[in-house]
Order: structure tokens, then C-alpha cells, then sequence
């Protein structure tokens, strides 16, 4: 099967023929090639044939899921990694419907994706066809946009305009469902230059009014701190947000998905806020007089949608390009509707130093006497130790990907992130599989870096059928799994609010791991203390190729800090105070 | 507060679910959705009738412009607006009250449209509270059934659906 992938790719003159009529699956792939994809994610299927005919010319590569939740998983990898839109390729009906949770899971985290589904013959849409579904109704929730192409002839329109929308503003999946005899119909061939969509013209330049307003509001503030979120990643305003924080001395702290975008070492860094958030963070955000929120969007994780207690005392600054966002979840005193990099480019002119002194002074107090804590043990495995050990191992210098859970938040507390897109997670809907394919797309999309995709076995067998993908196109992806044979962060919850009363969420009898990995003929490793894990992460590291490790962990370790929900930043259970 | 908003949207198929089904899951109240052609080919006027304070209705109308094929947003209450509705109803009458039906309905300016032996029907346009009014007078005599079209509306004078709620104003 390689030899024959490798074959295909060889093939791609085809393309370069001068022709007067294209089939429109011809079409899609040049539209396709036009925009820059470099891959495409996917799993073909009935309506989607004449789409793969055309793919056979190797022009653009593919890589074959097991499963098309894989696929989408590991194209928002991609794009998470790179900032491109990921594209992903389905059949229609069950390929389709298999789609959704990708889908839901880019709108949630404004990741640009185009996902391209093939759908029955329009005479038989509408007729309960075989694998017919109506998948642009279904996904209508949650894509940016989406379109139905009826008419071979609109075809590069759409697509032009799917990658633009996707791609433009706040980020985000577009649908593109391409009925049979539209891929099969045939017409010239003229991909636009330009996009002209009148409903949508997304600002990206912020208000100047607004932002002398900011700057008055940090003259006069003692106890001003920054929310950093996916904005600044997803905009590449990292070096803004950097200057802007040391000029105007405000202490950062960086939401799940905006971990990374401030460097997790930088001394104005408090760690990440909110239910599983430091004490420095959760209290800067009690006590602040100037809160500026930049590219986050006030998620109930963060503020435990306890308003009432959450900066109740500050000025709320509001800066994202989503106008929607700005008095969704909290009234905003200045709002500011912009790109992050722009508007934070556009308030380092002239920006005036606050007086923080003394508070920053206290917040770094806070964070240095309240770090995370875990209490370590030689005789069991801590996830905690395992984090830290593989940051400590690869210098930091590695792509990180998760599910969600506990394993999650071990990383968001003991992964200090130094850089933007580095830890690749399902932040808003929180989606238990998705890192392990996520890992695949962002490998593909680096291929020199360290990819590692740290997963719990709960979220490892919800995709681990994707081993086949990095076993076949030897995909050097490091997995860790955080094994502690029960769905750990549910376990965590049933302990504490439903009095121990574990319903379910035992996985003893999971299969063997490693047993698993070698059978997709993929090395793996199996570590129940330090020292094995030490030196089975090592072996895996080192290998060339893709490698698991299972960590057999500590079951009953819980993620702490922790506010349970309902309760405001202010009840903090802090857990085990030992390090 | 009730609000009246007028949506200019593209004419594409599925416009409608697009926007209901926004207001829906967002959980926001709809009263009714009205839509037909507008002044302009290819663009559609929605208007929809709905409730909510300030704050609601900011992201009401922010959430509606976020969706493609929306292209403008006006909320008729800050403006002077004709709103209509209109309704037929089928009131139970034989000979004897048709006269008197005939007589209530008048001052409403309201039509009779269908008359059979048992009932007829009646077409009325207005206001919502109007409409409401002439109902009630109504229902001593049976109603068997009712159509209402939803509210349509469009601002008075030179506020042509006007003044474009861009996205961030």
C-alpha cells in the first residue's frame, strides 16, 4: 500500500494538460491546489469516487484516517499548528455525520477548517437515499458557514469563498457538500481572484478612540492584569502581547486555549486561571482594578460563571475580533473589536507604564508561594512527575496534544508552554479522542519537531485505530498515555460530589496497550515506576519512528487546585500542599 | 421589551433555518418570523418579533450578524415603524349574527372574505393590539379557526432599513 501511495504521486501530469472542460472533482482538487493545501485528511466512500478518481494524480497528498473523526481531528491538528485552514475530505451520511464532532469542535476553538462531503445526486436528495443525510442542516450549528453547491459552475466560487471565511475574522469550520452529479459535471475552469461576500467583513483594525480609552484606564490603574486567550495565538500576536505587558508592567495570565501565547517562564506569567487555575491567577483576577481581557472569550471554565465574584472591582477591557463576544458573558467598560496583533500593535503607541509596582510585586508573591503542587511518591507513579519529565526531557521544545480531562490539565499546569502553537487541546468542547489524531495532523504539518500526544486511556480508545496511520507513513508520534485504568477526571467528581459513588467509569479491563500498539506495528513501552518511566520514555524519544508509552499511574490522583461549579474564584480547594 | 428587528438576508435557500435556528439554540425568544421579498433583488426582508432587555437584544442583533448571509440589522424600536399583521379568522355565524358580526367588525376596518352556511370567515389587518381586540369581540361567537401572518413592519419616512448595525457598532 506505501509502495503504491509513493506510485501515485509520481502521476501528476494530468493536471498540467490544457483542457477547455474539467470535471468538477477536477475542479475542487485545482481550487484546492490554488489555495496551498499541502494535505488533505480523509476517507473516501460513494458520493465522494469522482473526488478520490481525481486524487489518484497525487498532486496533493492524502492520508488515509481509519475513521473520519481522525481525519478531522488530525486536520485541525494541522491547522492548529500552522494557522492554515486543515482541509477534510467525507463521503456522505455516516462519513458525513462522523464529521460532527470535529466540526463542533473547531467552531468551539476558532480553528479554520474546510470540510469537504460528498452528497447523493440532487434527484435524490430529499428521498431518504442510500447514505444520504442532510448534512448541511445537521452541521448548521456549528460551522461558520456552509454551502450546498448545486451547480458545477459555482464550484470555485464556494471553495474560494470557504477558505476565505474559514480562514479570515475569527477563524472557524466552513461545510462544503458536493452532491454526485455536481463532481461529475463538467465546465470550464476559472478560479477567482478576488472575494467579494457582502454579509461578511470582518474588522480587524480596532477603534483609536477606544484605544486611548485603554490607555487612560492603565494610566490610572493599580491592579491592572491581562486574560490572554486563543486570540493571541490564533493571530501570531505573541511579541505584541509580550511588549505590551513588560511596558505597561500588567501581570498575564493565559486561558487553556492561550497557553503559549505568553511564554510560561516570562516572571509577569501567573499560569492559567480559572476551575483548575493557580492561586495567583485566580486571585489577580478577585482583586484586579483593570482586567483586560485580549482574544479570550470569558468562558464559564474561566469565570465559573460566577460573575458575582469574578473582578467585581475592575474595569473590564475587551479586545476580540468577534464583535459577538464583547458583553456575552461580561459587561465590558471599553471594547475594542479587532485583530489581537493589530489592536495590541496599534496600543504600543504611546502606551503608559501603569502603576502596578507593588501589585505586580504581589501577584509574583502569590505565584511563587502557591505553584501547583502534586505530592510526589517513589513507589507509585504520578501523573504529574510524568508532565514534568517530559518537558524536562525534550528541553520544552516539543508540540504537545491532549484530550480532556485530567491528563489535560496535568499538562496546562506542568507543561510551562514557551511557545504559540505548541500545545494543541480540545479547550471548549472538550472532546475525549481528539488529541491522538490531533498529533498526527500537527506531525505532518512539522515534521522535524517532537510531537507528542499525551492522552488518558479513556480518550486513547475512543481513536487509537489511527496507530494503523502512523504505523503505515511511519509518523514519528510520540504517545503518552496516562493510564490510570478509569476515567479519571469523572472518577475526580464522583469522589467529590457524588460521594464516592464511582458509576462507571472503571476501564480495568482495557486492552493492552502495548500489546495494542505492536499489533498496529507500532513500539511500545509499559512504565509502573520513575525509573522505568524514565527510561522507557527515553527509548521512545529516541526512536525513529512512532512510539507509545503506557504510564501506569496513580488512579486516585486528582488535578488540584480545583473550584467546583458553582462556587466562585474565591473557594479554591488547593488539595495536597507538598511538593 | 417586545422588539421589532428588520433582517436584510441573502435569498438563498435555508436563509430562514439559518437565522431561526440561531435565535433558537441560543435561546433567545421569538414572537414571530416573517419573511418575504425586499426592495432589492436577490435580498430578503426578515422581520422577526421578540423580547429581551438591552443586553439581550445587543447580542441578539451581534449573534444575526455573525451568520453570512445576513446583511443588515435594524432594530425598529429606536426608530418611528409601521408594523402590520394580518389575520383571518373563521367565526361560527349563521343568518341571524352575521349582521352582527358585520357591525362589530367595522370600526376595525376589517373584511368580510368567505360567508357559508355555517360560518364565515373575517380578514383583518393591523397591529398586533388591534388584531388581539378584534378577537376577543369575536369569541362569543365561536372561533373555529385562526391564521395569523406574524408581525411585518418597515421604519416611516426616510429611515430606509437604515442605518446599518455594522459589526462592532
Amino acid at each position: 500500500m506505501a509502495q503504491r501511495l509513493a506510485m501515485s504521486a509520481e502521476r501528476s501530469e494530468d493536471l498540467t494538460q490544457p483542457q477547455q472542460e474539467y470535471s468538477g472533482s477536477e475542479i475542487l482538487l485545482r481550487c484546492l491546489i490554488e489555495e496551498g493545501v499541502e494535505v488533505i485528511f480523509g476517507y473516501p466512500g460513494g458520493a465522494v469516487l469522482p473526488i478520490y478518481d481525481s486524487l489518484y494524480h497525487g498532486a496533493v497528498k492524502h492520508l488515509l484516517a481509519r475513521h473520519e473523526q481522525g481525519a478531522i481531528h488530525a486536520a485541525e491538528g494541522y491547522a492548529r499548528a500552522t494557522g492554515k485552514p486543515g482541509v477534510v475530505i467525507a463521503t456522505s451520511g455516516p462519513g458525513a455525520t462522523n464529521l460532527v464532532t470535529g466540526i463542533a469542535n473547531a467552531q468551539m476553538d476558532s480553528i479554520p477548517l474546510v470540510c469537504i462531503t460528498g452528497n447523493v445526486n440532487q434527484d435524490l436528495i430529499g428521498t431518504d437515499a442510500f447514505q444520504e443525510a442532510d448534512i448541511t442542516g445537521i452541521t448548521m450549528p456549528i460551522t461558520k458557514h456552509s454551502y450546498l453547491v448545486t451547480d458545477v459552475r459555482e464550484l470555485p466560487r464556494v471553495v474560494k469563498e470557504a477558505f476565505h471565511i474559514a480562514s479570515t475574522g475569527r477563524p472557524g469550520p466552513v461545510l462544503v457538500d458536493i452532491p454526485k452529479d455536481v463532481s461529475n459535471g463538467k465546465t470550464g475552469y476559472h478560479y477567482p481572484e478576488q472575494v467579494h461576500i457582502r454579509g461578511y467583513q470582518p474588522k480587524t483594525d480596532p477603534h483609536p478612540l477606544q484605544i486611548t480609552r485603554l490607555h487612560q484606564a492603565l494610566a490610572e490603574a493599580k491592579k491592572p492584569l491581562i486574560l490572554a486567550g486563543g486570540g493571541v495565538v490564533t493571530s501570531g500576536g505573541e511579541h505584541e502581547l509580550i511588549a505590551f505587558a513588560e511596558t505597561a508592567r500588567v501581570p498575564v495570565t493565559t486561558t487553556l486555549m492561550g497557553l503559549g501565547g505568553f511564554p510560561g517562564q516570562h516572571p509577569l506569567w501567573l499560569g492559567m486561571p480559572g476551575m483548575h487555575g493557580t492561586y495567583a491567577a485566580n486571585h489577580a483576577l478577585l482583586e484586579c482594578d483593570l482586567l483586560i481581557g485580549i482574544g479570550a472569550r470569558f468562558d464559564d471554565r474561566v469565570t465559573m460563571g460566577r460573575l458575582d465574584k469574578f473582578a467585581t472591582g475592575a474595569k473590564i477591557v475587551h479586545i476580540d475580533i468577534d464583535p459577538a463576544e464583547i458583553g456575552k458573558n461580561v459587561d465590558t467598560y471599553i471594547p475594542i473589536v479587532g485583530d489581537v496583533k493589530k489592536s495590541l500593535s496599534a496600543a504600543l503607541e504611546g502606551l503608559p507604564r501603569s502603576r502596578s509596582e507593588a501589585w505586580v510585586k504581589r501577584v509574583q508573591g502569590w505565584y511563587r508561594e502557591k505553584p501547583n503542587r502534586y505530592r510526589d511518591s517513589d513507589q507509585v507513579l504520578k501523573p504529574q512527575w510524568v508532565i514534568r519529565h517530559l518537558h524536562e526531557s525534550t528541553g520544552g521544545d516539543a508540540i504537545v496534544t491532549t484530550d480532556v480531562g485530567q491528563h489535560q490539565m496535568w499538562v496546562a499546569q506542568y507543561f510551562p508552554f514557551a511557545k504559540p502553537r505548541s500545545f494543541i487541546t480540545s479547550g471548549g468542547l472538550g472532546t475525549m479522542g481528539f488529541g491522538f489524531p490531533a498529533a498526527i495532523g500537527a506531525q505532518l504539518a512539522h515534521p522535524e519537531a517532537t510531537v507528542i500526544s499525551v492522552t488518558g486511556d479513556g480518550g486513547f480508545q475512543m481513536t487509537s485505530q489511527e496507530l494503523a496511520v502512523i504505523a503505515l507513513g511511519n509518523i514519528p508520534v510520540k504517545v503518552a498515555v496516562l493510564n490510570n485504568r478509569c476515567l479519571g477526571m469523572v472518577r475526580q467528581w464522583q469522589e467529590v460530589f457524588y460521594k464516592k459513588r464511582y458509576s462507571e467509569v472503571d476501564l480495568a479491563d482495557s486492552p493492552d496497550f502495548v500489546k495494542l500498539a505492536e499489533a498496529y506495528h507500532v513500539k511500545a513501552w509499559r512504565a509502573e515506576s520513575k525509573e522505568e518511566a524514565a527510561r522507557a520514555w527515553k527509548e521512545a524519544l529516541s526512536a525513529p519512528g512512532p512510539a507509545v508509552v503506557d504510564f501506569r499511574i496513580h488512579p486516585e490522583e486528582n488535578v488540584y487546585p480545583m473550584v467546583a461549579p458553582g462556587k466562585g474564584l474565591d473557594e479554591m480547594i488547593m488539595g495536597e500542599e507538598e511538593s | 421589551m417586545r422588539h421589532i428587528l428588520s433582517v436584510l438576508v441573502n435569498d438563498q435557500p435555508r436563509v430562514l433555518a439559518r437565522v431561526a435556528g440561531l435565535l433558537g439554540r441560543r435561546n433567545f425568544n421569538i414572537e414571530s418570523i416573517s419573511v418575504g421579498e425586499s426592495e432589492e433583488p436577490g435580498l430578503s426582508r426578515m422581520v422577526i418579533a421578540t423580547r429581551g432587555d438591552e443586553q439581550t437584544m445587543e447580542q441578539v442583533q451581534k449573534q444575526l450578524h455573525k451568520l453570512v448571509d445576513v446583511i443588515k440589522v435594524q432594530d425598529l424600536h429606536d426608530h418611528s415603524a409601521v408594523e402590520r399583521e394580518l389575520l383571518l379568522v373563521k367565526v361560527g355565524a349563521g343568518p341571524a349574527t352575521r349582521m352582527e358580526i358585520s357591525g362589530i367588525i367595522e370600526p376595525f376596518r376589517a373584511s368580510i372574505v368567505d360567508v357559508g352556511p355555517h360560518s364565515l370567515i373575517v380578514q383583518a389587518t393591523g397591529e398586533r393590539s388591534k388584531l388581539d381586540a378584534l378577537m376577543e369581540l369575536l369569541h362569543p361567537y365561536g372561533i373555529k379557526e385562526v391564521a395569523r401572518t406574524g408581525v411585518t413592519a418597515l421604519s416611516r419616512g426616510a429611515n430606509k432599513a437604515g442605518v446599518a448595525l455594522t459589526a462592532g457598532g
